[in-house]
């Protein structure tokens, strides 16, 4: 049938913002092709309004297998489901966000179903009379960009990073099915059992898919400091990360850490103070959409990737900062 | 409790710098290290060893001057090292990596637990750990960030994911990909660097493994790398001076009419 499928995700019923975000990639290929977009979505008790909007925001088709026993993301199971379709309906090309359940579920399947797979893609396309997927994606930190292809195997399969792609506008005109299918038992695999899950932190974030990002390093000097950068943050509906320095501090915990050892992050704005630009670091920050640094260095390897610098005092210039966005929010100008 | 490491030779990039011409990475003169981010895998297998009792084994796939990186991690403190070497393993993609590794793993006997680094800092995919655990049909945890509890039978971990912390109860053997907050890497003492110097490294290749021959290095590989691009990473923004009271109320200013533009407020 030769379709364009995209992994929905949802958590505890509900769907995730990447969800949508693939269906804007998996309708550009799909109309190239001339073909239909399906969105296929494992979960549990989610709502008709919910899928509905997968259909408004790009789906020609939606296939929810509803079970309890898909709920949590087991990744032994949920290959087994995905790898039962692939084998059932055959599509052409799978689009799967590059989320802690969709990198370690394709890579899964592809064994499995016997293809390749190409992490983190940036670009993807349709090649001319082949049809064959062209995957773009970064390497080496972002400082190469390879184009890749799988020729003779199928379904093309690639993951895309968060926070890459704006959803398509919802569109309540668009019409397409909602096919529910059961889940079947031999596919449910029992080993693994999830016995809990924890979220201690008084604000646990998630800052690859935040929109604006605002991070501190070494130069924020202490603790207390991030308080400016959590009001900055927050006055663009943020989240603040943080330089490996500043984490080992133990400023931030460590699931806010960019870069190498830590999250690599693709917001539409990532605002960073006392973060000098260690190359580790520009590793999580390269495929950012605008970046913002302030740093009292001028020679700070940061500003070779800022679209705008300011060279200065952070503890002068983001308190100012914040006082004229809320002026700005105030009188609207 | 047996463990095997799958570790990767990776150029190392601490101390690369940017070209500002071009604005790309000086690649030139760079020595190859462990794969930091495998580090982590070999600290914590080395911290079970020493609770659990049993063995730690590093393995690599890659040229034969890879079995430096099996010498530091021995140095570290694993106990035994195999280079997983052949001509015909060149150029694999994930899939064929996985496929090759996991045979490897199947050759050295039986295994309680397989641990990974989350990713490799050259590619970049963090496929091969789960690949691995695919063809070997082994239960898998990615990013895990703690070890809980250790039975005779089963492995509970946490696991770092959007929200917060999974926590799944593995049975063993398993294979787990973990990430930095997990250990801290120690460093190789002056003994274990004498006994990595002396330890032997078995070398497994197509000779005496029981391989597909279709299935390995480019020619086995799904995906085909068509085009490398090496893009500019400096973006030439605008740059402004904030000193005195004066300055910094200009450069921000000129940052509102940015933000204005871009239209992020
Ligand atoms: C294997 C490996 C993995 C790594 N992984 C990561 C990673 O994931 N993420 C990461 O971030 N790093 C990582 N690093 C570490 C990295 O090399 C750097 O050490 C680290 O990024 C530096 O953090 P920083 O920029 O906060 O601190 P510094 O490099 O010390 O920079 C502090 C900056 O603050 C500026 N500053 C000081 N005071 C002020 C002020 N008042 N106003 C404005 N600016 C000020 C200084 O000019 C300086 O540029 C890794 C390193 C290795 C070897």
């Amino acid at each position: 049938m030769s379709y364009v499928w995209t992994i929905a995700e949802q958590s505890k019923g509900k769907l995730r913002g990447v969800s949508f975000e693939l269906l804007s990639r998996g309708r550009k290929l799909a109309d190239k092709m001339n073909t239909q977009l399906c969105s296929v979505l494992l979960g549990s008790n989610v709502s008709d309004e919910a899928l509905q909007e997968l259909i408004y925001r790009g789906a020609d088709n939606v296939y929810f297998i509803d079970d309890p026993r898909l709920e949590n993301f087991i990744v032994e199971t949920h290959s087994n489901v995905l790898s039962d379709l692939i084998r059932e309906y055959k599509p052409h090309t799978i689009l799967a966000a590059a989320t802690s359940s969709g990198r370690s579920l394709m890579p899964y399947v592809a064994i499995q179903v016997n293809t390749g797979l190409t992490a983190d893609c940036t670009e993807l396309d349709i090649e001319e009379g082949t049809k064959h997927l062209l995957q773009t994606r970064p390497a080496i930190g972002g400082n190469i960009m390879a184009t890749i292809k799988t020729p003779n195997h199928d379904p093309q399969m690639a993951t895309v990073r968060p926070k890459s792609s704006r959803p398509l506008p919802e569109d309540t005109g668009r019409v397409g099915k909602i096919i529910r299918l059961s889940l079947k038992d031999e596919l449910v695999d029992n080993r693994v059992e999830m016995i809990g899950f924890r979220k201690d932190l008084e604000e646990f974030v998630n800052i690859e898919e935040a929109e604006v990002v605002v991070a501190g390093g070494k130069g924020m000097k202490k603790q207390e400091n991030f308080g400016m950068l959590k009001e900055l943050a927050k006055r663009f509906d943020g989240v603040v990360g943080a330089s490996r320095d500043a984490v080992d501090r133990g400023w931030l915990p460590y699931p806010h850490q960019i870069g190498l050892s830590g999250k690599t992050i693709s917001p539409k704005l990532y605002i960073c103070a006392g973060i000098s630009g260690s190359i580790q670091h520009l590793a999580g920050i390269k495929t950012s959409e605008t970046i913002i640094a302030v740093n009292t260095d001028p020679d700070a390897n940061i500003f070779q990737l800022a679209d705008f610098g300011i060279i200065g005092n952070l503890f002068e210039v983001i308190p100012k900062l914040n006082q004229r966005l809320e002026n700005y929010k105030k009188e609207g100008k | 409790m047996n463990i095997i490491i799958p570790i990767k030779q990776v150029p190392e990039t601490s101390n690369v710098k940017m070209d500002k011409e071009t604005g790309t990475m000086i690649r030139d003169g760079v020595e190859s290290v462990i794969n930091p981010l495998d580090l982590y895998a070999i600290e914590l297998g080395i911290q079970l060893k020493e609770i659990h009792g049993g063995k730690v084994t590093v393995c690599t796939m890659g040229p034969p001057s890879a079995q430096k990186a099996l010498r530091e991690a021995i140095a570290m403190g694993c106990d035994d090292g195999i280079l997983i070497t052949d001509r015909k393993f060149a150029g694999a993609d994930t899939w064929a990596t996985s496929y090759t590794l996991s045979e490897a793993i199947k050759n050295m006997g039986s295994f309680d637990l397989v641990l990974a680094g989350e990713r490799a800092t050259d590619g970049d995919t963090g496929q091969v750990g789960p690949g691995i655990a695919a063809w070997l049909n082994i239960p898998l945890a990615t990013y895990v960030s703690h070890v809980d509890e250790v039975t005779n039978t089963h492995i509970t971990v946490e696991r770092l994911v959007e929200e917060g912390y999974q926590i799944l109860k593995m049975p063993l053997p398993t294979l787990l990909t973990v990430v930095k907050e997990v250990s801290d890497p120690r460093l190789p003492t002056l003994r274990g660097k004498k006994k990595a110097r002396a330890t032997e490294i078995p070398v497994f290749s197509t000779e005496n493994m029981n391989l597909n021959e279709g299935s390995l290095g480019l020619k086995g590989s799904p995906t085909k790398v068509v085009k490398i691009d090496y893009p500019k990473v400096t973006r030439g923004g605008k740059m402004v001076s904030a000193n005195g009271e004066e300055g910094i109320n200009a450069a921000i200013d000129e940052l509102i009419k940015f933000l204005e533009e871009k239209e992020l407020i």
